[in-house]
Formats: C-alpha cells, sequence, structure tokens
C-alpha cells in the first residue's frame, strides 16, 4: 500500500479476500502519466468510492477496471481472474455513464434487454429479466419510450438498469449523480444505496464530489495527480486525514504552523504562533519533540462565544466576515497576525439579528478540545 | 483498448488511390512527347509551350475568371442577405416561398436551370428588350442566381448555430437593430461569407451547363472551351491544362489548409494555457 | 413593441432615417434577394411548366398557346409514355444514379468512418484530400478517366492483361471496351460524386456520442455487433443526405454521358438538352423537364418528410 496510514478493514467484510485486486497499476498517455503505481482491493459487496479532482485518474481507473484502457503497468484482478488483455464485452463488469450512453433510437425496454442479447437465456427469460430490472428502477411504465421522452432522473435509472441487467460481479459508476439537480440528487443517493443492498453487487463509483463519495460509500480512496493519498472508511478520511490535501479536500479547513514542546501520554503540548501561546492536542505516531508540524482545525469543531472561556485551547480575533446559512452560520475570524480561521456555528436557537453570538467588527473567543484538532506531519 | 481499425484504414488507402491516380495519371502524361494521348513517347514539356501559345484558351480563362469575380461578388452579397433573413427574420410574407426558392436551385438538375434561365433570357429579350444578346451579362446573372443559394443555406446555418443571445446583449447595450447587424452579426458570420465566396467562385469557374446555355456567340469560358475539346477525345495539352488547374487548385488548398491548421494550434494551445490559469 | 419606438423617435429624426431604422434596413435586406430569386430563377421555373403545355411551332421562338392551337397542350406528356426513348432514358437516367449512389455508399460509409478514426493531424489532411478534387474542375476529373479508360491507355492494358490472365483463353480480350458504355459512366459518377458521399456522412458519424460505442461494448457486443447495432442506425440520416446529394445530379447528369457514356443508350439530360438545343422542341424539353423534377422531388419529399418527423422526435424532449 502506499498510503502511509493503515487501511482500515471493509465495514462488512472484515478479514474476506480482495474480490477486485489493483496492481501497482500505471497508465500513462504519451508522456502524461494519468495512474500512477495504484494498489488498492476492494471487497466484495462494498461500495467503493474513487474521490479526487478533475484529472487525477479516478476516470483512468475506472475504464482500466472497465476494460476500455488497458494498463501500461501492473495488473488487475476480479475475482481470482487476472483481467490483462480481457476486451470490455467479456469481462463480467458493466459501467453506468456519466453522460448515461443511452442508445437514442432503441426504447427504454430495448436499452435495457440490450446486454441480455449476449447471453445464452430463453426469449421468456431475457423478458423476465427486463422486467424484473424495469421494476427495480420503477420505470415499467416507461418500458416503450425512448430515452428523449423521459427525465434525466429516469434515465439515470435506466441506465443502472441496463448496466445491471446482465448480474455483473462488479458494477462501475462514472458520477452516477454528476446530472442531476440537488433535490433529486439527495434522493437517488438513498435510492443507488438501496439498489445496492438489494442485488449485492460490488460498486465502484468516481466522483468529485465529496459529499456524494461520503454518503454512498463504504470506503472511499482519495486520489490526486495519479496517487492515492488514503483510503479509509467516510469517518477515518474526514475525522482523521493523513495529509494537508486530503484534510483540505474532503470538507473545509483552517491551519496553523506549529512546534511539538513536548508530548505527554496521548496528548502533545503545541507552540502555535497564530494563536498566541501553548495549545494541545491529541499526538500521532511517530511525534518527536522540536518537530514543526501543522495543526488543522474543521469549522464545525471550534466553539465561539462573546467570553474569554475556561480552556488552555482558546484564542481570540476580531469577526471579519459573517454568513448566514439557515441552519448554521459562517464566521470568519481574522486573528492578530492576519490568520483567518474559519468557524461552523449551529443557530440551535431562533434568535433574532441583533441577538446573535458575534456580530462584525466584535471581538470574540474561539477554543477547540484536543481531540478535534489534526496534527499533521509536514 | 487501442485496436487498430485495419479494415478501415485499408479502405481508406484504396479510396485515396482511388481519387488521385486518374489525377495523377493525368499530370504525368501531360509531359508526354507523343501526340497520342495515352501512349508514353518520351518525356517532353511541348504541350505547355503549345497551351501558352494559344490566344484562345488565354482570353477564355481571362472571360472565365471575370465572370467568376463578379458573380461569386453579386452572389455572396445577395446571398448573405438571403441567409440573414431566413436565419433572422421568423416571420415575413411569403416566407416559405422565400426559402423554397433558396432551396429549389440547390437540387435542380442543370440542364433544367440552363433550359429555364436561356428561355427566360429569349423571353425578356422580347418582351422588354433586355437582355438584347447573350453572353457576359446572361451568363454573369444565371451564375450568380445559382450560386447565390449556395451562399444562403452556409450563412444561414451558420447563423442559427451561432447564438442569438450575443446579438440580444448588443440590443440590451443600446444598438439599433441594424447597428447590431453591422457591428455583430456579420463578423460573427465572416467566415462563412467567406467561405461561400470561395464556393460560388469555384461553382462558377467550373460550370459547363447552365453557362452552355446561356452564353451567346463569341463568349466562350474555359470549361467551354475544354468541353468543346474534350468532346473530340483525348489530347496532350488538355493534360497539361488540367496540370496546371490541378497545381493551382492544390497549392490553394494546402495553403489555406497549414493556415487553419496553424489556427487551431494556436487555439488549442491558448485553450490549455487558460485551463492551467484556472487551476 | 413598435409604438413603443416611435413615440421614443424625436419628431426631427422622423422621416427616412427613422423609417430606415425601423423597418427599413430589414426590409431591404429581405426584398432585394427575394426579387433576384422571383425574377430570374421563379419567373423562369413558370416558364418551363408553362411551356411544357405549349405547341411546337416553326416560328421564333418556337411555341405558341392559343390561336390555331389548344391553349393547353398535353401532347408533350403523351408522348413521354408512347415514344419508348423518353421511357428507357428515364430508366437508364434512375438505373445508372441507383448504382452510382449505391456504390458510393459502399465505399463512402467505411471510408467515412474510418476518417472519424484517425488522429485529429491525419483527419484534417485527409479531409482536405477528399475536398481537393472538388475544388479542380468537374470536366477535368471526367477527363481523367477518359484517359485511363480508352483503349491502350496503361490502365486498360493492365485491366486486360489481368482478364487474360484470369479467364480462358477463348475469352482473350485485345482491350477491355469501357468507354462509351453504362459501366463507364457508372464508374466516373462514382469518382465525381463520392466526396458528396463523404463529407455529410463524415460530419454525422463524427458526431455520435462514442461513448455509446463503449457502452454497447461493456454490454457484450464484440466491434462487429457494435458497428451494427448503434453506428449503423444512428448514421441513418447521414446516409439518406449523401443518398441524396448523389442521386439528384446523377439522376440529371448531362457531362458524364455525353462524354463516356453510350449514345445509343441515353440519359435523361442528354435527351432534355437534345429536344431543346437541336430538335428546337421547347415544350417537348419542357415536358421531359417537368417529368424529370417530379421524379427528383419524391425522393426529396420523403427525405422532408424523414427530416420533419426527425425534427418532431427532438421536440419532444422534456
Amino acid at each position: 500500500m502506499p498510503s502511509p496510514q493503515p487501511v482500515s478493514a471493509p465495514v462488512n467484510t472484515a478479514g474476506a479476500d480482495p474480490f477486485v485486486r489493483i496492481e501497482a497499476v500505471t497508465k500513462r498517455f504519451g508522456s502524461f502519466t494519468a495512474v500512477d503505481d495504484v494498489s488498492l482491493s476492494i471487497y466484495k459487496g462494498e461500495i467503493f468510492g474513487l474521490l479526487g479532482g478533475s484529472g487525477c485518474g479516478k476516470t483512468t481507473l475506472l475504464r482500466m477496471l472497465a476494460g476500455f484502457e488497458d494498463p501500461t503497468s501492473g495488473r488487475i484482478w476480479l475475482d481470482g481472474q487476472d483481467m490483462t488483455g480481457v476486451p470490455p464485452y467479456e469481462r463480467p463488469v458493466n459501467m453506468m455513464f456519466q453522460s448515461y450512453a443511452l442508445f437514442p433510437h432503441m426504447t427504454v425496454e430495448k436499452n435495457v434487454a440490450y446486454g441480455l442479447k449476449h447471453e445464452r437465456m430463453t426469449d421468456a427469460q431475457r423478458k423476465d429479466r427486463v422486467r424484473e430490472m424495469l421494476d427495480l428502477v420503477q420505470l415499467t411504465q416507461f418500458a416503450h419510450r425512448k430515452p428523449h421522452q423521459i427525465s434525466g432522473g429516469q434515465r439515470q435509472r435506466v441506465a443502472l438498469a441496463r448496466a445491471l441487467a446482465r448480474a455483473p460481479k462488479l458494477l462501475l459508476l462514472d458520477e452516477p449523480l454528476a446530472a442531476l439537480d440537488k433535490k433529486l440528487r439527495e434522493h437517488t443517493q438513498f435510492e443507488l444505496m438501496n439498489i445496492q443492498s438489494q442485488t449485492g453487487v460490488t460498486f465502484v463509483v468516481v466522483t468529485h464530489d465529496q459529499e456524494e463519495a461520503m454518503t454512498l460509500s463504504d470506503r472511499i480512496a482519495v486520489m490526486d495527480k495519479g496517487q492515492v493519498r488514503q483510503i479509509g472508511t467516510p469517518n477515518d478520511v474526514y475525522e482523521y486525514p493523513n495529509s494537508r490535501f486530503v484534510a483540505g479536500f474532503i470538507g473545509s479547513i483552517t491551519t496553523f504552523e506549529a512546534t511539538v514542546r513536548k508530548i505527554e501520554g496521548q496528548n502533545a503540548i503545541l507552540d502555535v504562533p497564530a494563536m498566541g501561546g501553548v495549545k494541545i492536542g491529541r499526538s500521532v505516531p511517530g511525534l518527536t519533540e522540536g518537530e514543526k508540524v501543522t495543526l488543522a482545525l474543521r469549522p464545525e469543531k471550534i466553539r465561539l462565544g462573546r467570553e474569554r472561556p475556561d480552556d488552555p485551547n482558546s484564542f481570540s480575533g476580531v469577526v471579519s466576515g459573517l454568513g448566514y446559512l439557515g441552519k448554521d452560520s459562517l464566521y470568519r475570524i481574522a486573528l492578530p497576525d492576519g490568520q483567518i480561521v474559519t468557524v461552523n456555528s449551529v443557530n440551535a436557537r431562533r434568535v433574532g439579528e441583533d441577538e446573535r453570538v458575534a456580530d462584525w467588527e466584535d471581538q470574540v473567543w474561539l477554543s477547540f478540545d484536543p481531540t478535534s484538532a489534526i496534527l499533521l506531519r509536514n | 483498448m487501442n485496436r487498430r481499425p485495419i479494415f478501415l484504414i485499408t479502405v481508406l488507402c484504396f479510396g485515396f488511390a482511388f481519387f488521385y491516380i486518374p489525377i495523377l495519371s493525368m499530370i504525368v502524361y501531360s509531359f508526354n512527347a507523343s501526340r497520342l494521348a495515352t501512349v508514353w513517347g518520351g518525356f517532353s514539356t511541348k504541350w505547355y509551350a503549345t497551351l501558352f501559345s494559344n490566344k484562345q484558351v488565354i482570353s477564355a480563362a481571362i472571360l472565365s475568371l471575370q465572370i467568376a469575380l463578379l458573380s461569386a461578388t453579386c452572389a455572396t452579397i445577395l446571398g448573405t442577405m438571403a441567409g440573414i433573413a431566413l436565419a433572422r427574420f421568423k416571420k415575413f410574407r411569403g416566407r416559405v416561398l422565400f426559402s423554397g426558392l433558396i432551396t429549389a436551385p440547390l437540387i435542380m438538375p442543370e440542364v433544367i436551370t440552363g433550359i429555364s434561365s436561356l428561355m427566360l433570357f429569349i423571353l425578356m429579350a422580347q418582351w422588354i428588350g433586355w437582355p438584347a444578346s447573350r453572353g457576359f451579362t446572361t451568363v454573369t446573372i444565371a451564375h450568380i442566381t445559382f450560386s447565390m443559394t449556395f451562399v444562403a443555406t452556409i450563412v444561414s446555418s451558420r447563423l442559427i448555430a451561432a447564438d442569438q443571445a450575443i446579438e440580444e446583449a448588443a440590443m440590451d447595450l443600446g444598438s439599433k437593430p441594424w447597428q447590431v447587424m453591422k457591428d455583430i452579426t456579420l463578423p460573427i458570420i465572416s467566415p462563412a461569407i467567406l467561405s461561400g465566396w470561395l464556393l460560388a467562385f469555384t461553382i462558377s469557374l467550373d460550370d459547363v451547363v447552365i453557362t452552355n446555355f446561356t452564353t451567346g456567340p463569341g463568349n466562350t469560358t474555359l470549361p467551354l472551351l475544354i468541353w468543346s475539346k474534350v468532346k473530340l477525345g483525348v489530347t496532350p495539352d488538355i493534360n497539361a491544362l488540367a496540370t496546371i488547374i490541378v497545381c493551382i487548385v492544390g497549392l490553394g488548398v494546402i495553403i489555406a489548409g497549414i493556415v487553419m491548421n496553424r489556427a487551431e494550434k494556436r487555439r488549442d494551445a491558448d485553450i490549455r494555457l487558460a485551463y492551467r490559469a484556472n487551476e | 413593441m413598435a409604438a413603443i419606438e416611435q413615440s421614443d423617435v424625436p419628431p426631427h429624426r422622423k422621416g427616412l432615417v427613422s423609417w430606415f431604422n425601423r423597418r427599413g434596413w430589414s426590409d431591404i435586406i429581405i426584398a432585394t434577394p427575394y426579387i433576384w430569386l422571383l425574377v430570374f430563377f421563379f419567373l423562369s421555373f413558370i416558364i418551363v411548366v408553362a411551356m411544357s403545355f405549349a405547341t411546337r411551332t416553326p416560328t421564333a421562338p418556337p411555341f405558341s398557346f392559343g390561336g390555331e392551337h389548344p391553349l393547353i397542350n398535353l401532347d408533350g406528356y403523351k408522348r413521354l409514355f408512347q415514344d419508348s426513348l423518353y421511357i428507357r432514358a428515364f430508366l437508364t437516367s434512375v438505373v445508372n444514379a441507383l448504382i452510382a449512389t449505391a456504390l458510393c455508399l459502399l465505399i463512402g460509409y467505411p471510408m467515412a468512418l474510418g476518417l472519424t478514426r484517425v488522429s485529429r493531424a491525419w483527419r484534417n489532411i485527409l479531409l482536405m484530400l477528399v475536398i481537393l478534387p472538388f475544388w479542380t474542375s468537374f470536366l477535368l476529373r471526367v477527363y481523367a478517366w477518359m484517359g485511363l479508360m480508352s483503349n491502350n491507355s496503361w490502365f486498360n492494358r493492365g485491366l486486360t492483361s489481368i482478364w487474360n490472365w484470369v479467364v480462358p483463353t477463348d475469352w482473350a480480350l485485345r482491350s477491355i471496351p469501357m468507354m462509351n458504355t453504362n459501366f463507364a459512366v457508372v464508374l466516373v459518377m462514382v469518382y465525381s460524386y463520392l466526396p458528396f458521399m463523404i463529407l455529410p456522412l463524415f460530419a454525422n458519424l463524427e458526431k455520435l456520442d462514442q461513448t455509446l460505442d463503449e457502452a454497447a461494448m461493456d454490454l457484450g457486443s464484440r466491434p462487429f455487433q457494435v458497428f451494427r447495432d448503434v453506428t449503423l442506425p444512428l448514421s441513418i440520416p447521414g446516409i439518406i443526405a449523401g443518398g441524396l446529394l448523389v442521386f439528384i445530379p446523377a439522376a440529371g447528369e448531362l457531362i458524364i454521358p455525353s462524354l463516356v457514356g453510350n449514345s445509343s443508350q441515353p440519359m435523361i439530360g442528354r435527351v432534355i438538352s437534345d429536344e431543346f438545343a437541336s430538335a428546337r422542341d421547347w415544350p417537348m424539353a419542357s415536358s421531359v423537364a417537368v417529368a424529370l423534377l417530379l421524379l427528383l422531388v419524391l425522393p426529396m419529399m420523403l427525405y422532408t418528410h424523414f427530416d420533419a418527423k426527425a425534427q418532431e422526435r427532438m421536440k419532444d424532449e422534456p
């Protein structure tokens, strides 16, 4: 594993053999390395998320799983079989395309039935299977429409039914929700998870949307510049990021330069100049005294108040910006040295504008728990 | 999946051989010393000398160029107007007939266009005394009518593809409709106008059938001259003339291709830079 | 809208300028080409149709309506069916044009498909090479084949020796008679009109979504099945457009058959031209012309019908 952090066990398949094994796979296009020595394992029945920005190599990795691209080096194993050189039409893998790639000249029914043409089954069996799939995605009544006669959300479900019809061992989903609007996306996320648990097919989901990755996936691989930066459960990668990149890519974060003074049991005593003195954070393995580290804080893990709290982990600043989002408010606090800290405070009580915790230009106090502080070694 | 489509590449090779072997053969035989145009009798450039000393060929070529320049320019002006009318004025009286008049010449066989123009000119001369004789004027008018519909088709399809919001934005910023046309619409369609002009020019320069019907005595264009010579069979000086025409056209197309390729490369580089700046 | 604009115009600017700003500019843009086409195209078209009902006379111009002759003379149309010359000419034209169209499709389709599969730099060069012959003279392209097909050309002699090598000695030939046959007409038509097939097909195939091919392959189709199930049905509009662009000029072709064709089997374009120029029978020439137009308008109308249906389908999109 290239990632320094140990991979946490999958939620529901502890100790199982990996179903998909990607071994040291590299893909180059000319001089450009799209995927750089990636190794990872995917377990049977899980939803595995590949998360990263555009051009990080996630789609190329997916296309190699589907067989549209061959790795420049390395191997891909699926259910104990080496997939090298196996063309897409002979792989027990199906893909749901980002654009859905529905055949515009075929009805919904024909689209779903298309993959079954190549399966050895009777016409009746084929018909039953199509019916079953359309039931699964609740599109039976649209069976005879053409793709352009149904809505975007329905098209997405046709694509899903078509890909699942051949009962693939592995289903690849390329940005499955990107083309849907926000409301529909939330609903569809849960529907996808539902269908996955009904069919038990292993899903690999490529997405650039961290929220989508977090809700859908059992485990997430965060990719950047062709490499896997961290693999873990959504909780792992959010709460225990192993690098500034992962910390910054998933959720927002404020980082501070710090120096380790002392290590006391579980805790590390840190010198944080921007916060005006000594602060305490949870130590990480391998930390040594005198080491320069980065202290990172998530906006919702910082408490905000007008009074100075009785807490060594407190520091003060001036409100330089304020955004009211309804369920919560976003504060931008300027520290004395000019650094800006983002703080998220939940609006748990209903109050008017003049009663809120802090206003523009107010002097406020911020504090955090030692366990909430993320220490990143440089 | 980096399979080479071997079958398709093979067909492409044969297709291009089919396109170019006759032309190459024609060029090679233009340097044939033998009078028999199909039997090789050694290398010679004498047919080029014959060609350039033939006053008939030179004057026919000049007449063709004059007609082509004038008719292409008029056809471009009229065709651009027609294209704008088709693409931007959704409602006016007789629009259906108008769009029919634009498409009909495109599917009309040239023979029919030829005899109908000729009958029109003869009857007009009888009714109103104009055109008094057939020749330069009638050929040019027939060419304009025929090629303006090509220009109109090119211009209107370019305009339909263009974003009309740009024109609305100009109007929103205070331009009068005709100013929008001048400041926004015409610059947008200028590539289409240019290719329309080129097409009209080529059509006029190349036309045999319509010219054959609408011209009068003493007004022989180059294609008509070639036509009358070719009817009698293969002659070596026509090979020489063909070689010259192919070379001129080939050179023009190659230069245009290089210019376009450069522009495309520059645009690609700009796009890449813009993306990098965004990252 | 107009009312508002009118009230906005200051009084001193009413008149010509204001008329131009409000309506004149658009009227000029519409009217100029419209009048031109009405006079030089529509009127000439009306003349052809009217002429097809006229009576031939030995006067100049050689026709008359009424007087001692019937106002509407249907003799021209009757002769179309009575004289086998016309029916045979129509048949020859349609058959030659259909064969040429089919061959263009057979050669042009894989070429257009091949063009979509090569790298972009190559594609631009090859497209230029497809268009290049089109910019050279049409007559000279026909002429190039006259050189190749004539009896003692290298091409004909090459084909003859292949023929003599393949067939039994009894069938041996001194040269293959290619010139002045329908074979020559079709061959030169294919040569001349192939770009008209390739270009619309290429434009259609290039626009097809490549992920559809990938989706079909992902669902278990081999490359040929992908072509049969996805590429081919989606390229039908391109096939129709290319087919019409080849068939229509080929059916009315005058130059190719008169240079390389069999003069005892004239095509319809030649018949029209001969009736008009040699026989000076304007009414008959016009009748044949109208009949040819009807023959060509039929496939065109079918096409617009299909096209309208396709447009309608697009409109259904939610």
